[in-house]
């Protein structure tokens, strides 16, 4: 997969040093932020991390302490939600129940220049692009879940934001639709260009959709990068953490000569990049951090890539197509999770066993903090 | 299988348990409710001879007279009069109060509102109205106050004994019924609707108009049936404060039943008023749905 990379030229959103306080709460923290024109972004971290309030923020329906939030260049201090270049669709689609499908679509249209007859076009237009042609006519109560979804952003996008907001628009449906949606979400964006701001908790989610993602916690946000450099290159452990798998081994860092040297518990010494270390190089005790699939269990006969350490088996859970392995390294008391891929004519190895593990030093990220 | 045996199961049967806890209410409405609204019905069409005795036979006499008499006419146009008006005064004023309990009220304080605007329940119906006696008199509280600070010289006679006080006092005393209605449709509303609207580029008072008011118009509809349907047949207060010329229809069926021993005429007033605010009621049931959006939507999911 390519990664969309900003496009250069002024950011659509500008966030500076947003601060936000209830009572005596600190919601957000000096948040700095921007948002390029056609990105899809995403906001992402636990509950109560403040993302939902960065997205109300900015849609206008929070106020904030301090900071500025721009939107086209153009101070949003004192603009109401009303007159914001951006609608939002709502965790709970917020459909009106009283109104049909087609008036839900066409309520923000009172005000357009359209005549009824564009107005009505436009909205079944709208009404097509999210696959619910012909639904105009139904009662709002009369939609499931996925379908008020589809309505909620038909309803939004014919208006033509700027920036559509989607606050854990996916959560409700169930893991099928879930899928079906984000990638038909992708390609909506993709069609319409309109930035995209997602708010989700689901790391996945967040991987699977976005240009960049923010990663926050506690009203801060940890890391904002592209998916990529977010998965391969955390910036800390707990960012680490959050996203996807991590194992962390302890290890001993020193430099020597221009070359930053890890020696890692179990695995040996390696020497790492500089991009390795995105919290920069620590000297002495630190700990390496390393995914699943950059491990590899070596089968009778196979040659380690790079280099190859003894483990043994404690644990294994088979998914069908994946097989996670727990195993241990010769002097190391905790255990380290390598996902294979299960390859037709390819056993499953048992519990107990003793493998040989192949890794690749440039897979590992070095973090300051001991694990 | 035996008859013993099949009614032991229906008894066991969620639909037989329903049947025989709702049985006590059932046979109350039956007896209290249903067997007076029958015979009233039946006795309308007697002719009333002495003082308990009926000519054999029915009639449709006391229909014609009741429809043709213009005094009748008269009692039954000005009983829907205020009663509307009741009705009017009572869900405008009501709504706003209604609307700040749900939407200005922090959530916590809420129940102590509710609490607060049924305290006036504690005072007995008759004791409230004659309160209002007290108030609205010649020598009352309102003009004796008026009096005192100088803004008028004479005490105002319109405010008793008439029909303005009979609106006043129904207002009053149904303000409660109406606000509690109309809060429940409010909080019911879907706070997230009105961000919705907001962010679709609507001011607040057109969230108003085309989300909060729709939404709330079943609150608003069950208000005005219950401030409407009572007030229609109350007579203590046209009694009490109403005057010569602040009787209503309830009053002159209590005439025709009490003093003028003519029980098959004030039954047949009953039956022409309970009509007329049964179509009324109906009517106004129709328009609250259609307003709520309830008429538009056509075809669910198939």
């Amino acid at each position: 997969m390519t990664i969309k990379k900003r496009p250069a030229g002024p950011a659509l959103i500008s966030l500076s040093n947003v601060q936000k306080h209830y009572g005596d709460y600190h919601a957000l923290r000096g948040i700095t932020l921007e948002i390029g024109q056609g990105e899809f972004f995403s906001l992402l971290g636990p509950s109560g991390c403040g993302k939902t309030t960065l997205l109300r923020t900015i849609a206008g329906f929070e106020d904030y302490d301090s900071g500025t939030v721009m939107i086209s260049e153009r101070d949003m201090r004192g603009v109401p939600a009303n007159k914001r270049p951006t609608n939002m669709v709502f965790q709970s689609y917020a459909i009106f129940p009283h109104l049909t499908v087609l008036e839900n679509v066409a309520f923000g249209l009172r005000k357009s220049p359209m005549s009824k007859a564009e107005k009505r076009a436009a909205a079944e237009a709208a009404l097509e692009m999210v696959g619910l042609k012909g639904y105009g006519h139904r009662a709002a109560h009369a939609l499931s879940g996925g379908q008020r979804q589809r309505v909620a952003l038909a309803r939004a996008l014919v208006l033509k934001p700027k920036v559509l907001l989607l606050d854990e628009p996916l959560s409700a449906l169930d893991r099928k639709m879930r899928e079906q949606m984000q990638v038909e979400l992708i390609k909506l964006q993709r069609e319409v260009g309109i930035t995209f701001i997602l708010v989700t908790h689901d790391q996945e989610e967040a991987l699977v959709m976005s240009d960049r993602i923010a990663v926050m916690f506690e009203g801060e946000i940890a890391q904002c990068d592209d998916p990529e450099v977010l998965y391969r290159r955390p910036k800390s452990k707990r960012v680490a953490d959050f996203i996807g798998v991590m194992n962390f081994l302890p290890a001993t860092c020193r430099e020597e000569g221009g070359k930053r040297l890890v020696s890692v518990a179990g695995l040996g010494e390696a020497e790492v990049a500089a991009d390795q270390s995105p919290e920069g190089f620590p000297q002495g005790a630190g700990s390496v951090g390393f995914r699943p699939e950059t491990l590899t269990l070596l089968y009778e006969g196979q040659v380690a890539s790079h280099r190859e350490a003894p483990a043994v088996i404690e644990e294994v859970v088979y998914y069908g197509d994946m097989t996670y392995y727990d195993v241990r390294f010769e002097g190391v008391d905790k255990t380290v999770r390598i996902s294979m891929r299960n390859i037709f004519g390819r056993d499953v190895l048992d519990v107990g066993a003793t493998v040989r593990v192949s890794w690749s030093p440039g897979a590992l990220v070095v973090f300051k903090e001991g694990s | 299988m035996r008859i013993g045996e099949r009614l032991h199961q229906f008894f066991r049967s969620e639909k037989g348990v329903g049947l025989l806890l709702v049985s006590p209410t059932a046979l109350y409405a039956l007896l209290l409710l249903a067997v007076p609204l029958i015979a009233i019905f039946a006795i309308s069409f007697l002719t009333q001879t002495g003082v308990r005795d009926f000519e054999p036979g029915l009639s449709l006499v006391n229909y014609r007279e009741a429809l043709t008499d213009p005094l009748y006419r008269q009692l039954m146009l000005r009983s829907l009069m205020v009663s509307g008006l009741v009705t009017l005064i009572t869900v405008l004023l009501a709504f706003p109060i209604a609307y700040f309990v749900s939407f200005g009220v922090k959530p916590e304080h809420k129940s102590l509102w509710i609490f607060l605007i049924t305290i006036p329940f504690w005072t007995s119906y008759l004791i409230r109205v004659f309160l209002w006696k007290v108030i609205l008199g010649y020598n009352g509280v309102l003009n004796s106050g008026l009096q005192a600070v100088g803004l008028i010289d004479e005490p105002l006679t319109f405010i008793l004994y008439n029909v303005n006080a009979v609106v006043i006092t129904l207002a009053h005393a149904y303000a409660p019924f109406a606000i509690l209605p109309i809060f429940v449709a409010l909080e019911k509303i879907d706070r997230s609707l009105l961000e919705a609207s907001r962010d679709l580029g609507e001011s607040r008072t057109m969230t108003f108009l085309r989300v909060t008011l729709p939404l709330a118009a079943p609150g608003v509809v069950a208000a005005v049936l219950i401030v409407f349907i009572p007030t229609i047949g109350d007579y203590v207060t046209p009694r009490l404060v109403g005057g010569p010329g602040g009787l209503m229809i309830a009053n002159m069926i209590q005439t025709q039943f009490l003093r003028l021993n003519n029980a098959p005429l004030g039954a047949t007033l009953a039956v022409l008023a309970m009509l007329i605010v049964a179509v009324i009621s109906i009517l106004f049931l129709i328009l609250g749905h259609r307003a709520a959006g309830g008429g538009k939507a056509n075809g669910g999911r198939k």
